[in-house]
């Protein structure tokens, strides 16, 4: 007996179809928004995380393949051999702008990176719905059971917002800017962190994201481990820090450097990657290709920097 | 003295302080590095190289660590070099090297993925080691099947497909029991050992009287539990066996982990993709700090000390010999500073008062130096002792270098802060010490540095920083910057060719020693310690931050016990050992066993743990007995809020 063999994935075919009338050729299994981005097509993405197995829940990302009856999301659908797929064709640029115009009209997208661009380039305009509604008060979104969602008389535009809940140190969840992606609950689930501390509550317009009962976190499961902000794309939850400093006005992510280098919490070796301004720590985050974390951290690599920098009274 | 709470702001240390009339006073670095260096000096001059000591930092980089180890060898002329990976993880280092001469877990994470059967021994990684336990979650979506031995139902536990809730210190009865089912069912592979280990004989006939029912009787395992690990171990096509401080922090523990090694050896599961044995460090660079030779007993890439050969190489790159002796180890060395034959001692990082089991001792040790030096980046109890403290930077965020992480995977640590006004990073100042004892490093880079490793260190030699970077971390070992090896070590024992294959590995002839702490009717139940999700060691760094999970030091213990002494949840007991009692609040808490009880070490302002514990050591790697204490529970009168700011009371 020799050494048993390594297996390998199987080495994958090449195949060929057209974007947009352009030739593309890309191993068998490729997504379309992977092989768009590999072609140079940009495509706006809200939903889709690139540790995730895609939810399909933003559609903001829908292209047109030819022969089918609806628009495919290009974050889940694979690229078929001879498969010809329109990302700008009017159908498109029509339910991008809905997509658009529907989550800009009823949450908050003030901290979604790239809304104003995709706004412009789809001519989306949010504020055509009217002014917004009043948030509702903490708690009410909370409290509504599935058929108990009273429309309104269109004179304002239904929002999701609500006060902000801070119920801990560590991060806030501010679930007015929350589009419903499920990438949360997710990353909280059985993808990575196998939690469970969150999921989603309520019907329609009132589905939510909750813990159990609506405990407020450290009376949930939650274990701040911060997987659910890594892959947050609105802003929706957020460290403590870029909160407060946003709303003290003093976030400038212009000024701060990015660096990544090596938890020391433990032997497994996490890379962390440090966001700084003005040499102080106000954000971790760890990079979704690495091989150890996938962008995962525990409650210590992602909180317990604070160490090298308090400043008490002496 | 110890009613301070833990969560009591923490400042940085921002300037040197030397000793002046017994107190502690800031002194400008030239003062202070003058002062470290005239003691040091001192100290060889009146009695020796070997009278000097030296403690090396698990979590600095491995470039800290080189030069620390150089300093000692090269600047002081002793092998008295360690690190706290001596309170940890030595052992699975000393049973790994003696069983295939290299002191590496043998597999990497990604495997674990891919493996059919997942055996966690002593270990708790779903809190102490959760990303590790993600990989190790991914092999159990796609069907691996996870055995979890521990003497608490832990929350890794709870992920299992089965749970051996062993007595604390019965890990060998248990390993020999498996050992003896795989022989007796004729599921050893036998292709396997015949070609690439040695021993089996006398492993069969060590591993005889453990019947599975004589391991019953001894580990509290049922019989029938025993048998099921040893089948599904044996007959899996690829397993993994990983371990944490629950086989280590043992007074046996590297026979422990030679146990645990004898199972792979049986059934050939190690040197394969997807089958190895998996020590967890504890720390960022426990696995770096002794690749680095910053161990009493071997150079840089596990070159041994002893061997002139060997230390050639070192002694013509830094121009002075070498001796070709073994330093004292950590244990070692607080023993020899009781003896008066330890006078000065360099600690980097480190902080053993609080680490080290029977604090009073070791602080009775640490009084009895001439000359103490701690650089630290907080005014720890080890550095309050010093004659002069020298304020480092943080390595991980303040310094540019490496790690090397449990699967041997070596990474790039970059700088992203300065580190505060009157902080220095390690490296220059150890440079400026070695000027002053009259060697003239100048200043080298990390990277400089990390280049000379690699000049000495062959297993090192492929990992340019550039290569490291463009790979995001390379596993050693690593020749050459134009290959990588395989994911996993020691596919040499499968070779064919017996050139090839090389040296045998041996199984381990370990008998069962159980804990040194005895329970009696006095002392009836057993104290095991480890740690918590949030919390980190001696909490000096995890204080900086609010956990909504932190509970403090509690007393967990079992539904049963409680309801046996009347103990209420929350109430603060006295727990009493043979060396010392402390009071915390007791936990009732489903998860422990009858006559088990369990603590961290994370708040030793609030219950100094360690005035409980035994320093029965290992003979071979040093290591402490943190696991198995002997202790009595007490309830205490009781006022109210009692349970808050419990204090320890030396006893």
């Amino acid at each position: 007996m020799t050494a048993a063999p390594v297996y390998l994935a199987p080495p994958k075919r090449l195949i060929d179809a057209t974007i947009d009338g352009q030739e593309v050729r890309v191993p068998e299994g490729t997504s379309i928004l992977d092989a768009c981005e590999a072609q140079g097509t940009s495509t706006p993405t809200l939903c889709y995380g690139d540790t995730l197995t895609p939810r399909n829940a933003c559609r903001v990302c829908v292209v047109e393949v030819e022969g089918a009856r609806t628009l495919a999301p290009a974050c889940s659908r694979e690229l078929e051999p001879g498969m010809s797929v329109k990302t700008d064709s009017e159908r498109v640029q029509h339910s991008r702008k809905l997509v658009l115009e529907l989550l800009g009209s009823s949450v908050d997208l003030s901290t979604t990176p790239r809304i104003p661009e995709w706004n412009e380039r789809y001519e989306a305009a949010p504020e055509r719905f009217g002014p917004r509604a009043e948030p509702a008060p903490l708690g009410e979104r909370d409290g509504r059971h599935a058929g108990q969602h009273e429309t309104g008389d269109g004179s304002v535009a239904e929002t999701v917002e609500q006060p902000v809940k801070r119920d801990n140190e560590l991060y806030v969840r501010d679930y007015s800017k929350c589009i419903m992606c499920y990438k949360c609950v997710d990353a909280c689930g059985d993808q990575w962190q196998n939690t469970f501390a969150i999921g989603v509550a309520g019907r329609g317009f009132d589905t939510r994201i909750s813990t159990e009962h609506d405990a407020p976190l450290p009376d949930s499961a939650c274990v701040y481990c911060g997987n659910c902000v890594e892959v947050c794309p609105t802003g929706a939850l957020s460290f403590t820090t870029e909160f407060d400093m946003r709303e003290a006005g003093t976030w400038d992510e212009e000024s701060q450097t990015q660096t990544t280098t090596v938890c020391t919490y433990c032997g497994v070796g996490c890379n962390v990657t440090l966001h700084v301004q003005d040499n102080d720590i106000v954000k971790v985050t760890s990079p979704h290709e690495n091989p150890i974390t996938h962008g995962n951290l525990c409650i210590k690599g992602r909180f317990g920097f604070q160490h090298v920098q308090n400043r008490g009274d002496g | 003295m110890r009613s301070k709470t833990s969560t009591a702001p923490l400042n940085r240390l921002t300037s040197p302080l030397v000793r002046e009339n017994g107190e502690l006073r800031p002194a400008s670095w030239e003062e202070a590095l003058e002062r470290a260096a005239a003691g040091f000096r001192a100290g060889i001059d009146q009695h020796g190289p070997d009278s000097f000591g030296m403690l090396s930092c698990a979590r600095a980089t491995n470039e800290m660590n080189f030069m620390v180890q150089k300093f000692a060898r090269a600047v002081m002329g002793t092998n008295n070099v360690d690190s706290c990976n001596r309170t940890c993880h030595a052992p699975s280092v000393a049973g790994l090297a003696a069983a295939f001469g290299s002191g590496g877990g043998t597999s990497s994470y990604a495997e674990i993925e891919d493996t059919d059967l997942i055996v966690v021994w002593g270990g708790n990684p779903r809190s102490a080691h959760p990303i590790f336990f993600q990989h190790v979650l991914k092999g159990v979506r796609r069907g691996a099947k996870l055995f979890v031995i521990d003497p608490r139902r832990t929350s890794t536990a709870e992920w299992a497909d089965r749970w051996l809730g062993l007595n604390v210190g019965t890990d060998i009865p248990l390993a020999h029991a498996v050992g003896r089912e795989i022989l007796y069912s004729g599921l050893a592979n036998e292709t396997f050992i015949e070609r690439a280990t040695s021993g089996l004989e006398e492993y069969r006939a060590l591993v005889e009287p453990w019947t599975l029912s004589a391991a019953e009787a001894e580990t509290g395992v049922p019989a029938e539990a025993i048998r099921e690990l040893a089948h599904a171990y044996a007959l899996a096509d690829r397993a993994q066996l990983c371990w944490t401080l629950g086989i280590t922090e043992h007074h046996n523990a590297t026979d422990n982990v030679r146990a645990l090694i004898n199972l792979s050896l049986l059934t050939g599961h190690v040197g394969r993709h997807g089958a190895g044995l998996n020590p967890l460090r504890g720390q960022n660079n426990v696995q770096g700090g002794g690749d680095m030779g910053a161990i009493p007993d071997r150079l840089a890439g596990f070159q041994d000390i002893l061997d002139a050969d060997l230390r050639a190489p070192f002694e013509a790159a830094w121009g002075s010999a070498i001796q070709g002796r073994k330093g004292k180890n950590l244990t070692q060395m607080f023993e020899a500073m009781g003896e008066g034959d330890m006078k000065t001692l360099y600690v980097i990082g480190e902080n053993p008062v609080q680490s080290e089991p029977e604090t009073e001792k070791t602080t009775g040790r640490l009084r009895t130096l001439n000359h103490l030096v701690v650089q630290d980046i907080f005014l720890t109890r080890t550095a309050e002792l010093a004659d002069v403290v020298l304020p480092a930077s943080a390595s991980w965020c303040e310094s540019d270098g490496t790690f090397t992480n449990s699967e041997r995977r070596v990474q790039l640590v970059r700088k992203a802060l300065d580190p505060p006004q009157g902080a220095r990073d390690d490296i220059d100042i150890l440079c400026d010490m070695a000027e002053r004892l009259g060697t003239d490093w100048g200043r080298p880079s990390a990277e400089e540095i990390w280049d000379e490793l690699r000049s000495l260190s062959p297993i090192h030699r492929g990992m340019s920083y550039d290569h490291l970077a463009q790979r995001q971390g390379i596993q050693w070992p690593c020749y050459s910057e134009e290959a990588v090896e395989p994911s996993f070590l020691h596919g040499r024992l499968w070779s064919q060719d017996p050139q090839e294959r090389g040296e045998p590995a041996a199984f381990g002839i370990v008998g069962h020693s159980p804990p040194v702490d005895l329970l009696d009717e006095e002392y009836p139940f057993r104290l095991t310690t480890g740690r918590r999700l949030d919390d980190y060691n001696t909490g000096v760094q995890t204080s900086g931050f609010s956990s909504p999970m932190r509970r403090g030091e509690l007393l967990d213990l079992s539904p049963e016990d409680a309801d046996k002494l009347g103990i209420q949840d929350g109430e603060t007991v006295r727990v009493c050992s043979r060396r010392g009692s402390v009071l915390a609040p007791a936990s009732i808490d489903s998860s422990m066993r009858a006559g088990l009880v369990f603590m961290t070490f994370h708040f030793p302002d609030q219950v100094d743990t360690q005035l409980l514990t035994i320093d029965a050591t290992d003979p071979i790697a040093g290591t402490a007995e943190y696991k198995a204490a002997a202790v009595r529970i007490e309830r205490v009168a009781q006022t109210a809020g009692a349970a808050e700011g419990a204090l320890a009371s030396p006893g």
